[in-house]
């Protein structure tokens, strides 16, 4: 796309890269602070009671925490513009090192539902508006609303609960966990995809259906053009702008939601060893997963936006 | 009571009776299965689901259903702990600008704004390393998570309340911040919020068991629904229903929240309810068909709009008959809701259902409206122009492939071919720069430009007729002429028939041949438009042209009005539409119908000194 050179594209950049470079610096910030917000002594706690007290201070050094908070917070963000994380205190292996490994999974497992999620809500919630469209089909709405409400009611660890049960444990259809060869990609990425796929295609009908009655799409009806012509080249495109933003949430908190879908299937990636490194109190392996996690989210978040603006250009004029 | 309400509804009453259920194995699940749910049974250790224990036993022998039954009150009391410290937390923050004045409630916003970007489960798990693992720990993180979601809540809603009059008054007499906040603000905001609140105990309640799940909550002994699916996954091969048990009671439980509150909020006119206009039932009447009048661009015959609404069918136009010679300019002019609108839309074949066009014939361009089909000829030989110039673009298409379309679609020409012939249209149309202006979104076009580049997207093909539905009521008076000379021009050279609907009286004289007035659904005069000032017979035409002020208006004295208020469409009196206002109307105006003769439809035409 040919973007124009009038002069709100550089400021939306600049206004865009500007909340995300605040909101980066909160997350920095949130993430050193971790450690000194933990009541009594992390450490000790870490190691636990019984662990020698010089073995404690040794810790400490080595963690920086006997310094002054701000030398503290200067060290910490120097390491991270160098890209160190610092080493894991239960592993001793270095954070960055293992988050490397385990990211691409991880990765690969929210793509790929929110793909799927994407592949799936769009088309249905369009077929929806059209067959529900101004008190049509009762009866399809009801269902499709009923179904829509109580698959998005079940969180996703208890939709890999069941699909493990109905197609792993019941057909042997797919393996129960792990993560070896494409079929074991299918069950974690059908449990994180079916409940934004339920929410997104109940908004994409909403907003459809709201789109049909506009008046542009009066005016593309004027033009004598074909049903199909109408609903997929005006319609469409506007329903999924407003569609998208809430679209992005629903990608954010699936990159959250990998967390629990990776702990059902034992998924070798990030979100099994936030848990348990949170477990055993590892505190530079959890802010360094923390930090790559919110990272994640605030890129997609600015994508989303960009992406949005690209699409319908009066969002980038619009106030932050 | 209006919170009664909610259990007439179907949403409500089950969202209702799951909740009393979910909350009363809370309150005495304990109490009678605590006992049960504590019995080991070495003899029966992960025994499937019998008689004697329903859903199994889990690995000490103990019964499982009993379990679910008595881990309700851990979970509900965890969950509603957390939402409200969410909720405390959030009304705080949300109402921070108003406690802790401008600049310092701005910083605390802002702070928010970026907090909510983060999805809730990474702040949980944020939190749950700062507040530690266990029950606890994991119900503040939970609660504090959930805080900024609240806070922006909170902050919206107040932000429309605190501009109301009555909390000025309060600060201006005095009243401290606290006591606004307490007395005036909260007691405003506490049906959405408590709303919200219901909804959000219905997904802590997940994120909850989501935390027990993965060992970040509750610890052994201690057990909620989340824990004993932890503790039923690693025997998901020999016994699926210790896993899935305590996974159903979470969903219901949540499901019992969240539909409440639903319920709650569609009661309280929060949510948005899908309209409950009936379909039509009465029995269609009989339109008899009738053939066109040849020599015509548009013939219809008996034309009737019908719209379902939820008091009854809205009859919008009721028996509207006229006809358009080639190049010929007709206005049609009334107050709102006279169906005027409806007319032309219905004219143009826009009407879709469940509203119903009915007419014994409705002949435009050659096409037979009331035939079945595409009408893709209208395409080209139909130009209309909508009231809205700012809405009738669609926003996310350029301008000049919007009307480059009509070409690409209808003449099969090429897209270059086709662009070509929109810059040309829009030069036409007096569009200034057509080649950059082609170029660029209709957000940047103005409202008298849209409204020129709506006329050129009908000029795209060879227009026979072009239908103006109140073309410059969106506009500023400078541009309304500008438009209307365009229209004219435009007349000029493509030789195309006009019909003008206008609520504008001056306009129509100016710019058309004849004349249709339109009162409640029904052509009540139909006369030539340079005697509408002067000749008009129908007592309401009169009024609605002694309502247009001139320049010999004496401005001293109030403006003239039509006494009395528009019929309404639900109900449209028997007789005469215009009766209850007219001032000549007597008892047969008010029992008989008239019909239009000779022009008029009025029994008193006679009467009325010409």
């Amino acid at each position: 796309m040919k973007i124009p050179t009038s002069g709100r594209w550089p400021r939306f950049a600049l206004r865009r890269a500007a909340r995300l470079l605040v909101s980066l610096w909160v997350l920095v910030t949130a993430a050193f602070l971790m450690i000194h917000l933990v009541p009594g002594d992390p450490v000790r706690a870490a190691l636990g009671p019984t662990a020698p007290a010089d073995l404690v201070l040794a810790r400490k050094q080595e963690l920086g925490l006997l310094e002054p908070l701000w030398r503290q917070y200067v060290t910490f963000l120097r390491h991270l513009l160098n890209g160190e994380l610092g080493v894991s205190i239960s592993s001793r292996l270095p954070v960055g090192e293992t988050i490397a490994q385990r990211l691409p999974a991880t990765a690969q497992l929210a793509v790929a539902a929110f793909l799927l999620a994407v592949a799936v809500a769009v088309p249905v919630g369009v077929v929806m508006a059209m067959l529900t469209r101004r008190g049509r089909g009762r009866r399809t709405e009801l269902a499709f609303t009923g179904t829509n409400v109580v698959v998005g009611a079940i969180p996703d660890f208890l939709l890999g609960v069941g699909l493990v049960y109905l197609l792993a444990v019941q057909t042997h259809l797919f393996p129960v966990a792990g993560r070896d060869g494409l079929d074991s990609y299918v069950l974690p990425v059908l449990a994180l995809a079916i409940g934004p796929a339920a929410v997104l295609s109940r908004i994409v009908r909403v907003e459809m259906l709201a789109v049909l009655e506009t008046d542009y799409v009066r005016t593309a009806r004027a033009k004598r053009l074909t049903s199909l012509r109408v609903h997929l080249v005006h319609a469409l495109p506007n329903a999924v702008t407003a569609s998208l933003t809430l679209g992005g949430l629903l990608l954010s908190s699936l990159v959250a939601g990998t967390v629990l879908v990776e702990n059902v299937f034992a998924w070798p990636g990030l979100g099994s060893s936030i848990v348990s490194s949170i477990v055993a109190k590892d505190y530079p392996m959890v802010q360094g997963t923390v930090l790559v996690y919110g990272a994640g989210v605030l890129l997609v978040n600015t994508l989303v936006d960009v992406v949005l603006a690209l699409l319908d250009p009066r969002s980038a004029i619009g106030e932050s | 009571m209006r919170a009664a309400r909610v259990l007439l509804r179907p949403v409500g009453f089950a969202g209702f009776g799951l909740l009393t259920l979910v909350l009363l194995a809370a309150a005495f699940g304990p109490v009678l299965w605590g006992g049960r749910a504590a019995a080991v049974d070495t003899g029966n250790l992960l025994a499937g689901p019998s008689a004697e224990h329903w859903i199994g036993t889990d690995n000490l022998g103990r019964d499982l259903f009993a379990r679910v039954l008595v881990a309700a009150r851990l979970s509900i009391v965890l969950a509603v702990a957390a939402t409200a410290i969410s909720l405390v937390l959030g009304i705080l923050l949300g109402a921070a600008p108003m406690l802790l004045g401008r600049r310092l409630g701005r910083l605390v916003t802002s702070a928010v704004n970026v907090l909510v970007a983060f999805p809730g489960l990474l702040l949980v798990l944020f939190f749950a390393v700062v507040f530690g693992v266990g029950a606890r720990g994991a119900a503040l993180a939970v609660g504090v998570a959930g805080a900024p979601a609240f806070a922006r809540l909170c902050h919206t809603l107040m932000a429309a309340v605190s501009e109301r009059d009555y909390i000025a008054v309060a600060r201006i007499a005095g009243v401290s911040r606290i006591r606004v906040l307490l007395r005036h603000v909260l007691p405003n905001v506490a049906e959405p919020l408590i709303v919200n609140a219901t909804m959000a105990a219905g997904g802590v309640l997940l994120t909850f068991a989501g935390l027990s799940f993965l060992g970040l909550g509750v610890q052994s002994p201690s057990y909620d629904w989340g824990k004993l699916m932890q503790d039923g996954l690693n025997g998901i091969y020999v016994h699926p229903l210790a896993a899935l048990a305590p996974g159903i009671a979470v969903v219901l439980a949540g499901l019992a929240f969240n539909l409440t509150g639903e319920a709650f909020a569609a009661v309280f006119g929060l949510g948005d309810l899908p309209g409950g206009a009936r379909p039509l039932e009465e029995p269609r009447e009989p339109v008899a068909a009738t053939p066109a009048v040849p020599g015509t661009v548009l013939s219809v015959e008996g034309l009737r709009v019908t719209i379902p609404g939820p008091a009854g069918p809205i009859r919008a136009v009721r028996g509207v008959t006229f006809a358009l010679s080639d190049g010929e300019a007709v206005g049609v002019v009334g107050e709102s809701g006279s169906g005027k609108s409806l007319t032309a839309l219905a004219v143009a074949g826009l009407i879709e259902p469940p509203v119903r066009v009915e007419a014994g014939h409705l002949v435009v361009a050659g096409e037979d409206l009331m035939a079945a089909g595409a009408h893709r000829r209208l395409g080209t030989s139909l130009a209309i122009v909508f009231q809205d110039p700012m809405t009738s673009f669609n926003p996310a298409h350029r301008v000049g492939p919007q009307l480059a379309e009509v070409s690409r679609f209808h003449q099969r020409m090429g897209r270059k071919a086709a662009l070509a012939r929109a810059v040309d249209r829009l030069r036409a149309v007096r569009i200034r720069e057509p080649e950059r202006r082609a170029r660029q979104y209709p957000f940047e076009f103005s409202g008298g430009m849209r409204q020129r580049a709506m006329i050129g997207m009908g000029l795209m093909g060879d227009p026979r007729l072009i239908i103006a539905d109140e073309p410059t009521t969106a506009l500023d008076v400078t541009v309304q002429r500008q438009v209307l000379e365009l229209l004219a021009e435009v007349r000029r050279d493509t030789g195309a028939a006009l019909l003008l609907i206008s609520h504008d009286v001056s306009v129509v004289t100016d710019v058309c041949d004849r004349v249709l007035v339109m009162y409640a659904g029904r052509v009540v005069e139909e006369l030539p438009a340079k005697d509408l000032r002067t000749l008009a017979r129908h007592p309401y035409t009169r009024a609605l042209v002694a309502a247009v002020p001139d320049m010999d208006t004496d401005l001293s004295r109030p403006l003239a009005v039509i006494p009395g208020l528009p019929a309404d469409p639900v109900h449209v009196p028997a007789g005469c539409a215009f009766a209850p206002r007219c001032p000549l109307a007597d008892d047969h105006c008010r029992a008989v119908a008239p019909a239009l003769v000779a022009g008029v439809a009025c029994h008193k035409s006679t009467e009325v000194p010409v």
